[in-house]
């Protein structure tokens, strides 16, 4: 009661903050602004923020917080574009969104789904803020009792949703999960410091690979070569179906499930060190396990896009906990965000655990300011979703090189450094040939990503639990089997068992013919390969270190995942599932283009990139895909170039980056952009 | 990474005629570079989210002010490689018109002090032109703190200690050789992201002993210590102009390593451990940040970026605006700076092989 007593004046002053003319205009100017950043795939929060504090120097404190709050919030709404129309996951917040709202467009439903999903994100933001109002006073012992142990039986419990996207092979899922934790693996081990499958005599693997590679290299670049060799638009219907109205409609019919799952989003969001790469797995695993008909999950349901976007932008408001109150970023953008508040005013907010003593009142502002500019920014989206929604009745190879363009731009600020670019185009081979043969790409990105987690707190929790066993067998047991581990051990099991008695129905790719045996086999051998000499690599490390412990008993696995498909395949027929080959039979066997030829195209930017630098490359590349590949007139094909490149410029001078340089630039001195 | 250089290059060909000016300004004035119209671009080998963007960020925008000419100082964050890589890349910029600095930070020091392979940069062939300083605290859970006699830490020598490590040749380990030569019984745990993630396992019971340094632990830790969950156990001490260990003045009453050390029967201060301690020590707190100018910077430079930095420092509220950011250290310019870059970025082969042997021996990170 007493604290409630206490913090209701708080949140009383909180709101007396917020409804100022002047703070709720610094808001939208956050929003507009964030909306306009978080568009474009692989710059979210960070881009934006570092955009923003060079202002926020002794700026008026509740100004600050308005402008970057309504920034940050926005983000995991606006990249839904990115993930519905063009199947490119905008940011780790809406991988799983890719999933069935990608599939949605193609059908012609894109602003149906764009706006379900919408009006998800802001269901899904007020929630979060409403629970954080009354949670974030009792938070504290609360995410304390999250020790290591329930740490790693969370990121478990994450990778468990392998089981269910796992596709109609699962040994093939799980196989595609361990690829991916093996490839998250690569580099300076946490332990040690001692170096998986890379080498300082070349340097870029020994920091790994980084999730906006992964993720546009495994999803995005497979779906845009395949519809560039179709030639046509990305909706296969010409007359655009399913307004906004629809999609608001599909959400209200939905609406318990959205609850759970911006639930689901603000306790994950709650816990320091997992930030937001589980939540939307987890989300979508939830919305597959509680629905009756599963067929059209991967074929555009409805449902596989409101539980994910229901729980990424609940998850900004619950990340605010660690930051605020541990001063622990959840996030990169987080980090970000607690260096900008100390620039604010004289410095007087200090995040950290006199936040709730000293600044209740700035806490509670900062929380529904969250879920106002959710608000705002979901109204600005809704509102444009119907017109933006027609750039997928628009002929593809017009928007091919332009995506290509982003993509790339968007890579290499991930490392600046051209291996982005080589990296990139790498993983997007690797994602071809995934989805060619119906390895599943969702698990291969949720091994990916949660390879880290899961390494690091399976060492820590080893080897904190093996001190404690030294104490006394009790204390270890305490350690590792506490309540909250033990109802996560549940809850993973069950999981885990209904989801492998489901994945069969459950084809998050849509159904895939078999053919010969030859190509699928040669793909599996070739995968096999990697893992075997990834193994070899780690038994190398010395024993003492634990660097070595992860990768082998992953590639362990992997390898007897992969003996038993090679014997499957060697006994079954070949019109077995395990056969799966996209070029046999469907749209891509009836492609108008081949699939070396419009790769070459890229592979062509690329190398031009390496002797030119970027934007050249680009002139060249945009002008003669325009010219001989879509085969428009020369004059528009000049104007396209024009616009591409004064469209990259501009955006590289507003966030400050610089473009790959190539062989070029190494021997002559070249005006920027071009240098 | 060329690319950063022809950026430099274009500021200076836009202003081509302000150039000119400046030009007319040094003939005319004798010293001092005049950057109106400019951008300065200020290297952080880091990503936005360290300690070290805190810092630039702190004070790019005073930096803007002071400097003749008012130029824009935009940040610019080249991670990599344990920040090997931008120092890496600022090691191939010569001087050209003042327009890049570089901001290093302990986690580069070291690396360099202990012959990392990855390290292709020289300290001597930069010009630093501010040091910034700052200290670091242990504390305790208050059940082991009470155990401690005094000063002396014997009664602890038989616990078991958790420590949440970020990194075997990282800052933490001026804190894990301290420990070990109190005797103190401490297991790292490796794979920590940050000091903020060892205070989390701290405060969850996971670790029982820890280390922040003194921002970190005035914002993080004091109010721990406030609600009687944490004790303070020792700091490492400051430097007076001497070179001698002092207290620390952002926390007198708090015992230093040294004081604490001389306490316990079974640590001495002096020897070729207390040597190596005492080197990294310096290497890492008391100098921790520096600016640097790239090779071959002219005195003009120098000397303007001096006085621009001493011109911050003087303002009238600095003491109020960076108590909060940076803690109360010295913010070097000048013959101090030029000390302290001596000091922290030389170490005695002595010093040296102790570390690499120790790390070696306790961790089997062989830095060959």
């Amino acid at each position: 009661m007493e604290v409630i007593m206490e913090a209701l004046p708080a949140l009383g002053d909180a709101w007396s903050l917020i409804l100022q003319p002047i703070v709720l205009g610094y808001l939208v100017l956050g929003v507009v602004m964030g909306l306009c950043i978080g568009v474009f795939p692989g710059l979210g929060g960070i881009a934006g923020l570092s955009l923003l504090l060079p202002f926020m120097f002794g700026m008026d404190p509740i100004l600050g917080l308005a402008l970057m709050v309504g920034m940050v919030a926005v983000v995991p709404t606006s990249d839904t574009f990115a993930s519905v129309l063009m199947g490119i996951p905008g940011s780790s917040a809406s991988q799983a969104t890719v999933l069935d709202g990608f599939p949605m467009a193609k059908r012609g439903q894109a602003a149906r789904a764009l706006s379900a999903a919408f009006a998800s994100s802001l269901f899904g933001g007020l929630v979060g803020a409403a629970f954080l109002t009354v949670f974030i006073l009792i938070a504290r012992p609360v995410v304390l009792e999250f020790r290591t142990p329930e740490l790693l039986m969370i990121t478990i419990f994450g990778l468990s949703m392998v089981g269910i996207l796992a596709g109609r092979v699962a040994i093939k899922g799980i196989v595609a999960a361990g690829l991916g934790m093996l490839i998250g693996t690569i580099g300076e081990g946490a332990s040690s410091g001692d170096l998986r499958m890379s080498s300082y005599d070349f340097p870029y693997l020994t920091d790994g690979l980084k999730l906006v590679i992964v993720g546009l290299g495994i999803f995005a670049i497979p779906e845009i070569i395949s519809l560039l060799r179709q030639d046509r638009a990305i909706s296969r219907e010409p007359q655009l179906g399913g307004g906004w109205l629809d999609g608001v409609r599909d959400w209200f019919a939905n609406i318990w499930l959205s609850v759970r799952c911006s639930i689901i989003g603000v306790i994950v969001g709650v816990i320091p060190g997992l930030g937001g790469s589980v939540v939307d797995w987890i989300a979508y695993g939830h919305a597959v396990q509680t629905t009756k008909d599963k067929s059209n999950f991967g074929k555009g349901e409805v449902r596989g896009v409101i539980g994910p976007e229901s729980s990424n932008n609940a998850k900004e408001g619950g990340g605010l906990v660690p930051t605020l109150l541990f001063g622990i970023p959840g996030s990169g953008s987080m980090a970000i965000f607690i260096g900008a508040i100390a620039l604010l005013g004289s410095g007087q907010i200090e995040v950290g655990p006199a936040m709730l003593q000293n600044n209740l009142d700035i806490t509670y502002s900062i929380v529904w300011l969250l879920a106002l500019a959710n608000v705002v920014g979901t109204v600005i989206c809704i509102a444009a979703s119907g017109g933006i929604a027609k750039l997928t009745t628009i002929r593809f190879a017009l928007l091919a090189p332009f995506l290509f363009m982003i993509i790339s731009f968007a890579a290499f600020q991930s490392g600046q450094n051209l291996m982005d670019l080589v990296a990139l185009l790498g993983i997007g081979f690797l994602g071809i040939m995934m989805r060619r043969f119906d390895w599943s790409r969702p698990a291969f990105l949720i091994g990916f990503v949660l390879a880290t987690p899961a390494e690091n707190y399976a060492n820590q929790a080893v080897q904190i639990a093996a001190s404690r066993f030294r104490k006394s067998f009790g204390e270890g047991i305490d350690y590792i089997f506490s309540p909250i581990v033990i109802i996560l051990l549940i809850i993973t099991i069950v999981s885990v068992v209904l989801g492998l008695r489901q994945a069969k129905n459950i084809l998050a790719e849509g159904d895939v013919n078999s053919g010969s045996k030859r190509a699928p086999l040669v793909f599996l051998l070739l995968v096999t390969g990697y893992i075997a000499y990834a193994f070899y690599d780690a038994a190398s490390i010395p024993s003492y270190s634990r660097d070595r412990v992860f990768p082998m008993f992953v590639g362990a696995v992997c390898l007897v995942g992969c003996a038993v498909l090679i014997i499957r395949m060697m006994l079954k027929p070949e019109t077995d599932a395990i056969f799966a080959d996209r070029e046999r039979e469907g749209e891509d066997a009836d492609a108008t283009h081949g699939l070396w030829p419009t790769l070459a195209w890229f592979m062509g930017l690329l190398v031009l990139t390496a002797l030119l630098g970027f934007i050249l490359a680009l002139g060249v590349f945009l002008f003669c895909f325009m010219k001989f590949r879509a085969g428009v007139s020369s004059r528009f094909a000049a104007i396209y170039t024009a616009a591409g490149i004064a469209f990259m410029c501009g955006m590289a001078w507003l966030l400050n980056r610089d473009f790959p340089p190539g062989l070029l630039q190494e021997y002559t001195d070249l005006p920027w952009p071009f240098g | 990474m060329s690319t950063f250089k022809t950026t430099r290059r274009v500021a200076t060909g836009l202003v081509a005629a302000a150039t000119a000016t400046f030009a007319l300004q040094v003939n005319a004035g004798g010293h001092g570079i005049d950057l109106e119209g400019k951008t300065v671009e200020w290297i952080i080998p880091f990503s936005e989210t360290g300690g070290s963007a805190k810092w630039a960020n702190f004070y790019a925008p005073l930096l803007s002010e002071a400097l003749p000419g008012q130029p824009t100082v935009v940040v610019k964050f080249m991670p990599g490689a344990g920040s090997t890589k931008g120092a890496n890349f600022f090691q191939d910029q010569t001087y050209d018109d003042g327009t890049l600095i570089f901001g290093s930070s302990g986690s580069t020091q070291f690396p360099y002090l202990l012959g990392d392979p990855r390290v292709k940069f020289e300290y001597a062939d930069w010009n630093v032109v501010l040091a910034s300083g700052t200290g670091g605290v242990a504390y305790l859970p208050p059940e082991l703190a009470a155990k401690m006699d005094g000063m002396d830490a014997t009664p602890l020598q038989g616990e078991d200690f958790i420590y949440g490590n970020q990194g075997a040749t990282r800052l933490d380990l001026v804190p894990t050789l301290a420990w070990e030569m109190l005797g103190l019984n401490v297991e790292s745990v490796m794979g920590i992201k940050g000091r903020g993630d060892g205070r989390l396992m701290f405060e969850r019971g996971e670790a029982n002993i820890d280390y922040q340094t003194s921002s970190s632990y005035l914002s993080g830790v004091a109010p721990l210590v406030e609600a009687g969950t944490a004790v303070p156990m020792m700091t490492w001490g400051a430097l007076d102009d001497d070179g001698n260990i002092v207290r620390d003045p952002t926390f007198p009453d708090i015992p230093t390593f040294k004081e604490v050390c001389e306490a316990t029967p079974a640590c001495e201060t002096s020897g070729e451990k207390w040597d190596a301690w005492k080197a990294f020590f310096i290497a890492g707190f008391p100098a921790q940040k520096m600016v640097f100018l790239p090779q071959g910077a002219t005195p003009d430079a120098i000397a303007t970026y001096t006085a621009a930095f001493e011109a911050v420092k003087a303002r009238p509220d600095f003491a109020e605006i960076s108590g909060a950011r940076l803690g109360k250290y010295p913010q070097m310019t000048g013959p101090a700076a030029e000390t302290a870059k001596a000091s922290a970025t030389q170490v005695t082969p002595e010093a040296k092989a102790f570390i690499v042997n120790w790390l070696q021996d306790k961790y089997g990170v062989s830095l060959n």
